[in-house]
Parts: C-alpha cells; structure tokens; sequence
C-alpha cells in the first residue's frame, strides 16, 4: 500500500487540477455548446433543438455590429500596436541614455486593469470638458473631437486606449528580441558598410519572425476577448455602436436572460480564438518535443 | 588630411548630432503620449470641481486640495451604498491574497510532476491545461454562475477565489513547468537513490531553488486577480464586489453630479497597487508579461 502510494505520488499529486481542468475548462464548453442548441430563455433548457441560436444570432442586427466592431477593433489594434511597439523598440535599440527609465514608462500602462485605463481616457476624450475644450482654450474654437459619442468614430476610441494599453507591452517583446539576435553577424555586417537600415530590414527583422508570431497571437487574443474596456469606455454605445462579441453575450447571459443567445455567441467567439491559438500552440507544442 | 576631407568629416558629424536629436524628441513625444493619461488622473483628482469646469484638463491644479481622494476612499457612492472604494478595496486584498497563494503552490506542484515526473499521458495533460489558458472566459461564464449556486458559495470571496485558482493553474503550471525542464532529472533520480519521496524532494530541492519564478508567477497572478473585472462583475454581488467593479460602478453612477475629480481618485486607487508592484519589481513583471506569451 505505501509503496502504491509512493508511486503514484505524482500522478495523485497533479490529479485535482487534471480534474478541475477537465470539469471547468472542458465540461463547460461542453454545457455550453450544448445550450447553445436548444431554446434556453431565461433559464436553461437540455432539448436540443438544432442551430436555431445560430440563425438568430447571426441575423441579429446587433450580433452583426458586434462582428463588423471587432474586425475594425482587432485589424486597427493588432496592426498599429505592432507598428508602434516595433518603432519604439528599435528607437530604444539606438544605445539610449535613458533607456531603462522610457521603458518604464511605455509599459507602465500594461500594469493597470482595463477599467482604470477606460475610466481614465473616458475623461479625456470626454467632448465637454476634455480634449476638445483643452484645444479650443488654446484659441482653436471650432476644434471638434467628439469621437466618443459618436456612433460612427466611437470605435476608434477604443482602439485608442487598448493601443494605449498595450503597445509598450509589444514593445518589450520585440526588445528581448532585438536583443537576442547575434550582435556578431550584426558586427559583421557594420564593418562591410552596410546601412543600419540595411541591417534591421535584412538581418534582424527576419529573424525575428517567431517573435512577430508570438505579439500577434496575444494581440487577437487580447482583442477578443475585450470586454472590460468597452465597458469601462464606453458601455457599448452610444446605442450599441461599441458592442463587441464579449459585451454581446454578458447583455444576453445577464441583463436580457436569453441564455441561449448568451451561449450561441459565446461559442462563436471560442471558435475564432480556436482558429487562431490551435495552430500556433500545436506547432509550438511540437517543436518543443523534438 | 585635406580641409576638404575634413569638412565631409565634420559634416557627417552634426548629421549624426542631429539625428540624435530627433531620436530623442521622438522618444520624449511617446513618453508624454504614455505619460499624459496618468497625469490628467493625478491632476484632475487634486482639483475642485470648479477648477475642474473652467480650467483645462492639462492644466496643474490652482489649489491642491485632497477632498476628492477622502471621498473616492470613504464616501462615493456605487448605486446605492456611499462607502467608497474601502470596502472593496479590502474585497479585492481578501480575493487576490489567498488567490495568489493558493493557485502559486498548486502551479510549483504541477510544474513539478509535469517536467520532472513524466510518466504516460503527463504531456496529454499538460496540453490540455495549457490550451484551458486559451479559452475566453465568455464560453465557461453561465456553467460557472450555476455550478457556484450549486456549491453554495455564489455571490461570495470564496466563491471567486475559486474561480480564479481554476482558471489560473494553466499559467501557473506552465510557468513553473517551464522553468523546472531546465533543472537536471538526475537530482531527482539521485534524491531518490537515497530514499527522498515526492514531497520531500519537491519541499527541500526544488521549492528552494524555485524563488524567482515564484516571484513571476506571485505578481503574474496579483496583476490578473486584481484587475480581473469580469468574473468580478458576473459572480459577486452588493457586498463582496472587487475593487474595479466598484470603481466601474462609482463612475458610471447617474445620481448626481458628475464629480470627476472623485472618479479619477477612484481610479487611481484601484490602479494602486499593480502599479507599485511594477515599480518595486518591474524586472520580474516583464518576465511574467513575456513568459505568459512567448513561453520559455
């Protein structure tokens, strides 16, 4: 009996968690793809009635402007965030001075929640007393910046904060890479002559690929599942201009009780999590294992 | 050496100066754009509504005056209850501290069998555990809310530091697995030889060695936990809300005047503590950053 248990230490060990796991990870997408297929209303229902869900969610105006939300939200985001984060690494590679005391304070925002950050850039943007007023007090009087009531440009305040919030975190990425490239063949390259542009474009950017991978995946992770920042910001509107796929299924689990609809949605949104994380992590999965 | 070579010379020189220069102001501009936020927060919170409806937003308080922080602390209103953000604030301690605790020793026990115990099927299940990180927390929210009701603790502390040990174990054991692959099995083979067990070995060799990803994972798990909104707002209720579901709460608040000057104490308060934890230990915080995302 002892020596069963010492054996199996490990295995009795890790086996809460597997389990946990299993049930809370596993068992939940299952319920929930499963209510996903029934007419669960305000409380949930286990006759499976087909992808009636589905075809409400997806003619459902307001699914609709959450979808189009997120491909604006999520192209802007990703792209700019990773424009910005690179340019400021590379900028920070220069031998700076001050290096250590600018990194600080381009990530600085990534230690705060979502709401602190929404709340924050809410006032800024804020079209009475914000922005707007600031520029007309210096004696632009017709200066405009209403974007966050407007139904039309409201979006683009969010992807002002999230980018905001998440850029110096890219940043860092990319500078643990810029770091870890062969600073001999970098060497090499500078006594032939070769413009450091050269350098970057043709030696150092390419090899960092895997890292430009890497910022991606957590970047439309991070867009995803943005919920908190919308909330914060915004609160979806004006209307439901802001809406995103994840302030779609809280208004539907919590606030209309169509559970149904709740769990339609949040499917959809597990699937394109799937789409992109499945393939990145399997192959990184693999490789590791070679 | 001819004048001529030398003027070139010269020449290249204030080039390079004066590229210098812009390399500088560019990163001074990005600085105040990631500076700008925190100071208007600062700012509007030490000034008084009035200064706040005619000055600007960048301008530095006339008169600094502490009333919006003692507010924001004890006395704005979330709904219908004026206590302030101090009650939560204690929430969000009495849900982050055992959290963190918690869901750190089960990752390091994890971690531990994972890369230094394999045994069939470990892999299997570390993947399933890693891809469990993936998921967005949208498609686990309406079995949660129920199973919470069924285990009796909806609505309570308890019930979301469970919440937040399940769903944080996948990193937790990612980290500390990744970080015990690179320490040689043959200490473990060799404790063995001498007739350690498992928690012997995992108490006296590996747990000693371990404080630097302790370290990562301690302050990857305080900065999830203590930001977390959304389980915060879909599982607790009046009494037991986090700090950001308050402050949420308190700004958008639509019984009277709008102060913003409270909001923005608000805010900071609740920004507080992360925001140390990146001064004091900024270093281990980018390694969390980048080890949740690049792994290893």
């Amino acid at each position: 009996m002892t020596k069963w248990l010492e054996e199996n230490t490990p295995k009795l060990v890790l086996a809460p968690s597997f389990i946990a796991v299993l049930v809370f990870v596993y068992g939940f997408i299952g319920w929930t793809a499963w209510v996903s297929l029934t007419r669960s209303r305000l409380m949930p229902r286990y006759e499976i009635e087909g992808l009636i869900q589905y075809d409400r969610l997806f003619a459902s105006p307001r699914w609709d402007t959450a979808l189009n939300n997120l491909f604006i939200f999520g192209a802007l985001f990703i792209v700019i965030a990773m424009v910005l984060g690179l340019v400021l690494a590379i900028l920070l590679d220069q031998n700076i001075r001050t290096e250590g005391a600018l990194r600080t304070i381009y990530l600085y925002p990534m230690a705060l929640s979502m709401i602190v950050t929404g709340t924050a850039w809410k006032w800024i943007l804020n079209p009475g007393l914000g922005i707007e007023k600031t520029v007309q007090g210096w004696g632009f009087e017709t200066f405009e910046f209403d974007w966050l009531v407007d139904p039309d440009m409201a979006i683009y305040t969010i992807v002002l904060a999230a980018i905001w919030q998440s850029s110096g975190f890219v940043m860092a990425l990319f500078l643990a890479g810029l770091r870890s490239v062969d600073g001999e063949i970098i060497k090499a390259a500078q006594v032939d002559g070769i413009p450091t542009w050269r350098v970057y474009t043709a030696i150092i950017l390419p090899s960092m690929a895997p890292i430009f991978l890497s910022a991606f995946i957590v970047l439309s992770h991070l867009a995803i599942k943005s919920f908190d920042l919308v909330i914060a910001l915004t609160g979806g509107g004006p209307g439901y201009a802001t809406d995103l796929p994840a302030t779609y299924m809280y208004a539907m689990a919590f606030s209309r009780g169509d559970i149904g609809q709740a769990a339609s949605s949040a499917m959809v949104m597990m699937m394109v999590v799937f789409a992109i994380v499945v393939p990145y992590l399997y192959s990184e999965l693999r490789t590791r294992d070679d | 050496m001819t004048d001529a070579a030398l003027a070139t010379r010269s020449e290249r020189r204030t080039g390079k100066v004066i590229l210098r220069w812009i390399l500088y102001l560019l990163l001074g501009l990005f600085a105040l754009f990631y500076l700008m936020p925190l100071f208007v927060m600062v700012t509007t919170s030490l000034k008084s509504l009035e200064e706040i409806r005619t000055g600007d937003l960048i301008a530095l308080p006339r008169e600094i005056t502490f009333d919006a922080w003692a507010t924001a602390w004890s006395g704005a209103c979330t709904g219908v209850q004026c206590e302030g953000m101090r009650p939560y604030f204690w929430n969000s301690v009495l849900i982050a501290v055992p959290g963190v605790a918690i869901s750190t020793l089960l990752g390091a026990l994890n971690g531990f069998v994972v890369a230094q115990w394999r045994f069939r099927g470990a892999n299997i299940i570390f993947s399933l555990m890693l891809f469990g990180c993936f998921i967005p927390f949208q498609v686990v929210l309406l079995p949660m809310a129920r199973m919470l009701g069924l285990m009796g603790v909806a609505g309570t502390i308890p019930g979301l530091i469970f919440v937040h040990v399940i769903y944080g174990l996948g990193f937790t054991t990612l980290f500390f697995r990744n970080y015990y692959v690179s320490i040689p099995s043959e200490l473990t083979k060799a404790a063995k030889v001498d007739g350690a067990g498992f928690f012997r070995i995992f108490w006296s060799i590996f747990l000693p060695l371990s404080l630097p990803i302790i370290v990562v994972t301690v302050i990857w798990q305080f900065t999830q936990i203590w930001n977390d909104f959304l389980f915060g707002v879909s599982f607790s209720q009046a009494g037991t809300q986090p700090v950001t579901v308050a402050l949420n709460n308190i700004v958008n608040s639509t019984t009277g005047v709008k102060e913003y000057n409270v909001d923005m104490a608000a805010a900071i308060i609740a920004a507080l503590p992360t925001l140390l934890v990146y001064v004091v230990a900024g270093k281990y915080f980018i390694r969390g950053l980048t080890a949740g995302s690049v792994k290893g």
